[in-house]
């Protein structure tokens, strides 16, 4: 288990990055916290030609808060987020989740743009700032474009990154004042990623719902407008109105054949919406 | 028949008053080193010239070579079978009737068997460059269908792992008690019953380094290794060298549990290799070879009938018992150790007047699966207890009452069983009874009364088994395979100085036979244990055994210690006696001292006259010297049984299939413990390995015969928070046939916790309709099982 043969540079800047990632052609993979991307080597499931370690690039590093939106570096670790290094807009929600990623050590090196960008289908970020509204900043050379994160996300290890492109940033809305947010997963043993995760911001008095299956074999079910799940309108009462046949219906159309596996989603989904309305 | 040197309980032994002897719970010696990480592993040995290997292995379960094809710049660095000559398959064989041979090329030869076999070597300064090579030859396969399910691969037409056998049948045994006389039973239960393959995960995986010195003429194999010596004679025999021209040794092992049990064919590979190259070779197994390559086990299959009267009184076990046991059998052996076992230890410590089993040994394109702690038991516990709660549900009594009524009570021992396993001694009934109390059934009845109010289920199981150890030639030699264990023997030498040395065969990877060893050696001769050292690991310096196995240990080299170290002191005494100027029967061998009327000489003093100053011993001194070699079997070597229930409640949820352990107790009988500390630490390892075989460990494969389960990430190992903080409860019986009374204890732990867990998540499914037969217990299976019942609830209804 050691890796093929790669080149290796470690950038000072983000120009510089973008440069070396430009001239290899989509050869060179970056690496940061190196918690996917470390095995993946070692198993010879990636072979690039170059590595670009981008965890000097100070400008990744930054979280700041701008005009209730905060902005997240995509270098910024779990870590950081669960130790409260960072600013938070979301009333503790990105809080809960950070600290029950993995285990201590993968959250003191993992950041959150390279859980992004490996887009892992049972990890959390992907889930949890879909549900939150979060968008992604993209940088090229050419320039930088945003996406909503479930846009972002567009199947099982698979982004909308082009070649060339980092995850700069990440942009969290501020959580609305009465907005519910309940987050919850199912996972074999502590620190193991999910088998089943679901995600709410429940609003009952703007009447609005996002709500996120995650840890399927594809890209997280995203429900930005998630009424149909509460019989048709969000109000205060959501948490009796949960419809989990209609969940059941949502996830066997997203392709999921086994019925104890919708089951456990639903399961988990519901107690996540307990949890919000708790 | 008594132990010659009689039985005595802890309290009797002497030393026991330093706080050194047999009882005492020690600190491990060895934990200095290994605590702060100065062990020195396979890994950790670093010889001038060393360079690494890296092995092609089969991508397909069954395939024909039709060509391997190396490119021309790593000619001469890459080996095939073609390159191997002379050098012998490994074969693992039994004299039982009817058992068919499997022969295991070291490299493949002609086809391959199962995914991960070798099919080239490959040599580089440094491994990731031999990975680089290994990635750079292509192999031209043709597909086989492949044997996975070892059900069907008993049905006709199917497709042969080995061609020439006919079938996919390594051994079929029958064994049977008057069955007839159970069939009008009352109570009739029939059940499939299965545990899942697994990977044996030590921490330290297996390595070899082996290099070849010219002046000795002598090959010296490094490897992590349970059995030096049987390997030594594996590999003499495949290379067709002298033993005397192979050293093995076995440094620090971190972990064992049979994964580091058989003469590997890397072993092999290595050893032609540093001959033919000239200078030393490596390899270090990674965890994807350890957990696709190598071996497995635990892969059971059970179809079980169980007869009892109304009251829940045993009748009889019906029974048909299939394991999967790969590719080939590994040497010394491996192909029926399992199946052929099932039939002997299926009826466990209970009382039945009629029994039957019939077992199949199955051959499928899967690697070997290799006896792991427990063994066979692990699997029969499992099934057997899930069955006898079964009877319970059906008579209408309690789980642990239909325990006591069935298991061996104290006064019938010793006690021949309807398999005619000899149970040396021991009280199954109290076990059972204090576990059942420290557990506290009648509470958790009161509370699953009110209903949880989380939506879990709280469930309480229980299990409880026998563990033989240390059985002997009259039990093995029936087996007609390469390893027989006879008389273990130990060489103990008092140096100089007055320390002592002991040399043993066996080897120790966590067991803590540095201090325990020691203990009994200080029991004997009182010689602190800080000067005493235990040499082990090395086929040069330590008497022949079959080595770390079965338990035996403290029974077989603990035995052979105390008898060694008895004949030192009695020649020490002899010495004394002339030094004291008394009459050898006058003086007494006590507390590091020979003592008479007078006065007393040491035996520093003694060992430094007797090397140092041999002008101070008359002329007709014993010339013997203070270095003896003595070989030891119990007097009866059928083996101990120790034994322990287990006593476990659970919370499910049963919509995420979620399984909480809430409380674990375990009561165990080892006989007289040498070290209560360490035997602690055996109990709660077993256990936490028990709980991977119960709620975590499976390596699935799909129908092509690929191991899903290639990273640990797939392949769920048990971490401390899913272990519970265990009680454990400690009887101590001894045995009548051993020194001191001691038992095998060190696969217990392992044994009965899948049971016991199943039958405590069973017990709080059970309200559901809900019934699982199979390990592991997963999120999924329960969800499935819930699910299944509600619809036949719905349909009923």
């Amino acid at each position: 288990m050691k890796p093929a043969p790669f080149a290796y540079e470690r950038p000072r800047d983000l120009d510089a990055a973008l440069s070396m990632l430009a001239a290899s052609n989509g050869s060179a993979k970056i690496i940061a916290g190196g918690q996917s991307l470390g095995p993946m080597l070692n198993l010879r499931l990636v072979q690039p030609e170059l590595i670009v370690d981008i965890s000097g690039l100070a400008e990744l590093k930054r979280a700041e808060v701008f005009g209730g939106e905060l902005v997240l570096g995509a270098l910024v670790t779990h870590a950081d987020i669960e130790d409260g290094r960072t600013a938070d807009v979301t009333r503790g929600a990105m809080r809960g989740v950070a600290a029950n990623i993995a285990y201590r050590a993968v959250r003191n090196r993992g950041t959150i743009g390279g859980s992004l960008s490996h887009a892992d289908p049972a990890a959390d970020w992907i889930s949890a700032l879909a549900a939150l509204g979060a968008r992604v900043t993209l940088r090229s050379l050419a320039g930088a474009r945003t996406l909503a994160i479930e846009a972002f996300i567009v199947g099982a290890l698979e982004s909308a990154l082009h070649p060339g492109e980092i995850v700069e940033a990440v942009h969290v809305p501020a959580r609305a004042p009465a907005a519910h947010w309940g987050y919850a997963k199912s996972c074999r043993k502590t620190g193991e990623f999910a088998h089943a995760i679901g995600a709410v911001l429940i609003d009952p008095a703007a009447a609005t719902a996002r709500v996120v299956i995650g840890a399927i074999d594809t890209a997280p079910v995203v429900m930005t407008e998630a009424a149909e799940l509460f019989g048709g309108r969000i109000d205060a009462d959501y948490k009796q109105r949960f419809d989990a046949g209609v969940a059941d219906a949502v996830l066997a159309k997203a392709g999921i054949d086994d019925a104890a596996q919708r089951h456990i989603h639903v399961s988990v989904l519901k107690r996540a919406v307990l949890e919000a309305a708790a | 028949m008594k132990e010659g040197a009689g039985v005595r309980n802890e309290r009797e032994f002497p030393s026991s008053s330093s706080g050194q002897g047999v009882g005492a719970r020690l600190p491990r010696k060895e934990d200095d080193r290994l605590m702060r990480g100065r062990g020195l592993y396979v890994g950790d040995v670093r010889l001038a010239g060393l360079q690494d290997v890296a092995f092609v292995r089969s991508p397909l379960a069954h395939a024909r070579i039709r060509g391997i094809h190396v490119p021309e710049r790593y000619r001469g660095s890459v080996f095939t079978t073609a390159d191997l000559v002379g050098v012998k398959p490994i074969r693992a064989v039994s004299g039982l009737p009817g058992f068919k041979v499997s022969e295991q090329p070291v490299l493949a030869t002609g086809k391959v068997r199962q995914v991960g076999e070798l099919v080239a070597m490959c040599l580089a300064p440094t491994r990731a460059e031999a990975e680089d090579i290994a990635a750079s030859v292509t192999l031209d396969l043709e597909e086989l269908p492949a044997i996975t399910d070892m059900l069907k691969a008993r049905e006709p037409d199917t497709a042969l792992v080995h061609e020439h056998w006919g079938d996919n049948v390594f051994l079929e045994t029958n064994y049977e008690v008057d069955i007839s006389a159970a069939l009008d039973a009352p109570i009739k239960v029939t059940r499939e019953i299965s545990t899942a393959r697994q990977c044996m995960s030590p921490l330290e995986g297996r390595g070899v380094v082996a290099t070849f010195d010219r002046r000795l003429d002598q090959l010296t194999l490094h490897s992590a290794a349970q059995m030096p010596h049987i390997t030594r004679s594996g590999l003499a025999e495949c290379l067709g060298i002298e033993e005397g021209q192979i050293r093995v040794i076995s440094p620090d092992v971190g972990g064992g549990f049979g994964h580091k049990g058989i003469l590997l064919p890397e072993e092999v590979c290595l050893s032609w290799l540093t001959m033919r190259c000239g200078h030393p070779v490596r390899w270090l197994e990674d965890r994807r070879e350890h957990l696709v390559a190598s071996s497995n086990c635990r892969e059971h299959h059970y179809r079980i009938t169980v007869y009892a009267d109304r009251d829940g009184s045993l009748r009889g076990i019906d029974c048909e018992a299939t394991v999967d046991s790969g590719a080939y059998s590994s040497y010394p052996f491996s192909a029926c150790l399992e199946a052929a076992q099932v039939a002997s230890i299926l009826p466990g410590p209970y009382k039945m007047p009629a029994y039957r089993c019939r077992t199949f040994s199955v051959a499928t394109n899967k690697c070997p699966i290799l006896p792991y702690r427990g063994v066979a038991r692990t699997g029969v516990c499992f099934a057997l207890e899930l069955m006898l709660d079964l009877v319970a549900a059906e008579a209408g009594i309690e789980p642990g009452e239909v325990r006591l009524r069935n298991l061996v009570r104290p006064e019938q021992m010793p006690f021949d069983n309807i398999t005619k396993k000899h149970f040396d001694s021991g009280d199954y009934p109290e076990a059972m009874r204090r576990a059942l109390a420290a557990i506290d059934v009648d509470a958790i009845r009161a509370k699953q009364g009110q209903g949880a109010a989380d939506g879990r289920r709280i469930g309480v199981g229980v299990s409880i088994y026998c563990e033989q150890a240390a059985h002997g030639t009259s039990v093995y030699s029936g087996w007609g395979i390469p390893m027989v264990p006879g008389h273990e023997q130990a060489s103990a030498r008092l140096t100089p100085d007055g320390g002592l040395e002991l040399r043993v065969g066996v080897h120790s990877h966590g067991q803590g036979m540095e201090t325990t060893l020691a203990q009994v050696a200080h029991e004997i001769l009182g010689v602190d244990v800080a000067k005493i050292r235990i040499i082990l690991g090395d086929t040069a310096m330590t008497p022949y055994s079959t080595g770390t196995w079965g338990s035996r240990s403290m029974v077989m080299a603990g035995g052979a210690v105390a008898t060694a170290c008895r004949e030192l002191g009695e020649r020490a005494r002899r010495i004394g006696a002339k030094l004291l100027q008394h009459e050898p029967a006058s003086v007494v061998l006590q507390n590091g001292e020979v003592r008479g009327v007078n006065g007393s000489v040491s035996l520093k003093a003694i060992a430094h006259t007797w090397y140092r100053r041999p002008q101070d011993l008359p002329a007709d001194v014993d010339p013997g010297g203070l270095e003896v070699t003595q070989g030891y079997k119990p007097v009866r070597d059928s083996g101990t049984f120790s034994y322990a229930a287990h006593a476990a409640v659970v919370a499910v949820n049963p919509d995420l299939g979620e399984v909480e352990i809430l409380d674990y107790v375990i009561v165990e009988d080892g006989g007289v413990l040498v070290n209560p500390l360490v035997v602690d630490g055996q109990i709660y390892g077993g256990l936490a390995q028990g709980i991977g075989t119960a709620l975590y460990e499976e390596m699935p494969f799909d129908a092509s015969g690929q191991p899903l389960a290639t990273t640990l990430a797939d392949y769920l190992l048990p971490g401390p928070t899913e272990v519970p903080a265990a009680r454990l409860d400690h009887m101590e019986t001894p045995s009548p046939y051993t020194q001191f009374g001691v038992k095998g204890i060190g696969e217990g732990g392992a044994i009965a916790p899948p049971a016991a867990i199943a039958n405590a998540v069973n017990d709080a499914l059970r309200p559901l309709g809900v019934e699982l037969m199979q390990s592991p217990i997963t999120p999924h299976r329960i969800v499935e099982a819930v699910l299944a019942a509600r619809a036949t609830k719905r349909s009923a209804a």
